[in-house]
């Protein structure tokens, strides 16, 4: 049973756009020209219980858009919005209940107070019992480490401690649905380690349906089942990252070490199998296709020309992939 | 939890907030009271060398001056969060507010609680008790529960102003000088008697924002004053009231205001 469903979503939003010049921005005061701007051209999907889904696409896409749809702080121009059956914008409060979301690049914690402060104040606004709140946060501050600063004002901490807070924030009362906006945005390699790890169990050990928008393929990698691609306001190719590796990036990364230094004339001219795409000092990167050349073949022919003296195979970078990805597909 | 309850421990928090920059916060306490203080020296300065404001005598004014203050100082206190919307707005926190399962009216009040306005309420505190004792009249206690409720009906018509500025931060983040002429310059306007100002000038402000009845109406009354405009007495009687309607007037367009958001964002 999906818990998220939705039907070509439509939203375009007006942007005013004005010259440049003090004549103009007195202008605009009176009237504005606007250009239509095309957020989401029916946008459709759904996401199921304890699912964790990742979506991507780049800069402008529109993820933004729909993340606030689905949370229901925009109401859309069109189509058709469910989760958990409700429409999110028309039963805001009984919403907003089940549903946490962070903004990575925003805070939703009060600035100047201890952490403690805001998690009792957000107690207080969700209405939660003692008993249940203080199960959770014990819960949550011993998964996430947090005992250390839980009396130290938000602005004094660090970006990954910040972080950790702001999950534990946005999960304070139990939602069934997460949804996070660049979670692990600007923050050190052992803090994202420790939030995708979080993130990872959250989803695991309570089935929180969990919606990720990043631009960290290795969070996707590690964490997502099922990934979606949104470009020009459109679901553009949906499925498992490895199936979308397979049909984007069917191609291998093959790394010889050669026993001299060539030029890449020399290289290119006796290799027809793969394609030279680098070459430094006596490493030589090849991309080949196992579909047409297996490993085999390829090291075959090598070997042939060349004295060979260490192989490694490798998948190309998901970033790779994906820049490839949005590439072909011109958005 | 109530949303009173839930509105005071934002109080609460916004108060441990400012507290820890405690320097910082005395500094404009009375920053704000010497301000405010410097303003009624003004007056009396005025009427020293003058005697007297059309038929109004010092201590007269005093009470106008008083309540107006007052009242601004309560809602300016309370409603702050209005105030300052516009930046929320425009950094996309307002989008919080929408997150929560609570009021959007009761968290935006609850946004910032301004506890150096305690500076303005003392002064206007002072001067309203300055005039009381001074004025030369009997006091009686419906006179005194009239003053209570117009500078309560007063607190709601400034709030219902904070709405009304903050329902604009929707649309524009520019025009917003303009609403500061209906709550700063209204209290300015409502300082002194309004019936020393032209007709126009008078009906705006008795009609179109009702500042005439958080002071103008209620003193004709307490003070057993002749009326220059020829109220009627009910009138007095009536005008907490309009401060009330005025606020929940506003609450509407409030409504409205948030639909709009909910289709267009920022």
């Amino acid at each position: 049973m999906a818990q998220i469903v939705v039907r070509d979503l439509t939203k375009v939003f007006k942007v005013a756009h004005r010259k440049a010049g003090v004549w103009q921005a007195i202008k605009g005061l009176v009237k504005r020209e606007y250009n239509p701007v095309r957020a989401l051209d029916g946008v459709s999907f759904e996401v199921g219980r304890g699912e964790l889904v990742g979506y991507l696409g780049p800069n402008g896409a529109g993820k933004s858009t729909t993340v606030k749809i689905l949370s229901g702080i925009l109401v859309p121009d069109s189509g058709l919005c469910k989760i958990i059956n409700r429409i999110p914008w028309q039963e805001r409060a009984a919403h907003v209940q089940d549903i946490g979301v962070v903004f990575g690049q925003r805070s939703q914690l009060w600035w100047d107070l201890p952490v403690m402060d805001s998690f009792e104040l957000l107690r207080d606004i969700y209405r939660l019992g003692p008993v249940d709140f203080n199960d959770t946060l014990e819960e949550l501050v011993e998964t996430l480490n947090l005992s250390a600063f839980l009396g130290v004002p938000v602005r004094q901490l660090s970006l990954g401690q910040r972080m950790r807070c702001e999950l534990t924030a946005s999960l304070l009362h139990r939602p069934k649905l997460l949804f996070l906006d660049e979670p692990t945005i600007g923050l050190d390699a052992v803090s994202k380690l420790v939030v995708r790890d979080f993130i990872k169990r959250l989803n695991k050990e309570h089935g929180t349906t969990i919606l990720l928008t990043t631009h960290d393929m290795d969070d996707v990698e590690a964490l997502c089942h099922r990934v979606m691609i949104i470009g020009r306001g459109q679901i553009l190719m949906e499925g498992k990252l490895k199936d979308i590796r397979q049909r984007f990036a069917r191609e291998r990364r093959f790394i010889v070490e050669l026993g001299n230094r060539y030029v890449e004339e020399e290289v290119k001219g006796r290799i027809s199998k793969a394609e030279l795409i680098y070459l430094e000092g006596n490493q030589a990167h090849f991309n080949f296709d196992p579909t047409i050349v297996t490993p085999a073949e390829l090291l075959h022919e090598l070997s042939a020309e060349f004295e060979v003296r260490d192989v490694l195979i490798e998948n190309p970078p998901i970033d790779e992939v994906i820049a490839r990805l949005y590439e072909e597909l011109a958005i | 939890m109530t949303g009173v309850r839930l509105y005071f421990r934002y109080l609460g928090v916004s108060f441990r907030s400012q507290l820890q920059y405690p320097a910082s916060f005395i500094m404009m306490t009375v920053g704000h009271l010497v301000v405010t203080a410097i303003e009624f020296f003004g007056l009396w300065a005025l009427f020293d060398r003058f005697g007297s404001l059309g038929d109004w005598a010092l201590a007269e004014v005093a009470l106008f001056y008083g309540m107006v203050h007052v009242a601004f100082a309560i809602a300016e206190a309370a409603a702050r969060g209005f105030d300052v919307l516009h930046r929320h707005v425009r950094t996309g926190d307002f989008d919080r507010i929408l997150l929560r399962p609570r009021s959007t009216v009761l968290q935006v009040m609850g946004l910032e609680f301004q506890l150096m306005r305690i500076g303005r309420f003392t002064q206007g505190f002072v001067v309203l008790i300055w005039g009381i004792s001074k004025v030369g009249i009997v006091w009686t206690l419906p006179k005194y529960l009239l003053m209570a409720l117009s500078i309560l009906g007063g607190c709601f018509l400034f709030v219902g102003l904070f709405v009304l500025q903050a329902v604009l931060s929707f649309w524009s983040v520019d025009s917003l000088e303009v609403v500061n002429l209906t709550t700063y310059g209204g209290v300015e306007t409502a300082k002194v008697p309004i019936a020393i100002y032209k007709g126009w000038f008078r009906r705006f402000f008795t009609w179109i924002i009702p500042l005439a009845t958080i002071n103008y109406f209620p003193l004709m009354a307490v003070l057993d004053h002749q009326d220059p405009l020829n109220t009627p007495l009910w009138l007095s009687w009536l005008s907490p009231f309009f401060g009330i309607a005025f606020f929940t007037m506003s609450l509407q367009v409030w409504k409205m205001g948030l639909k709009y958001y909910h289709s267009t964002g920022s």
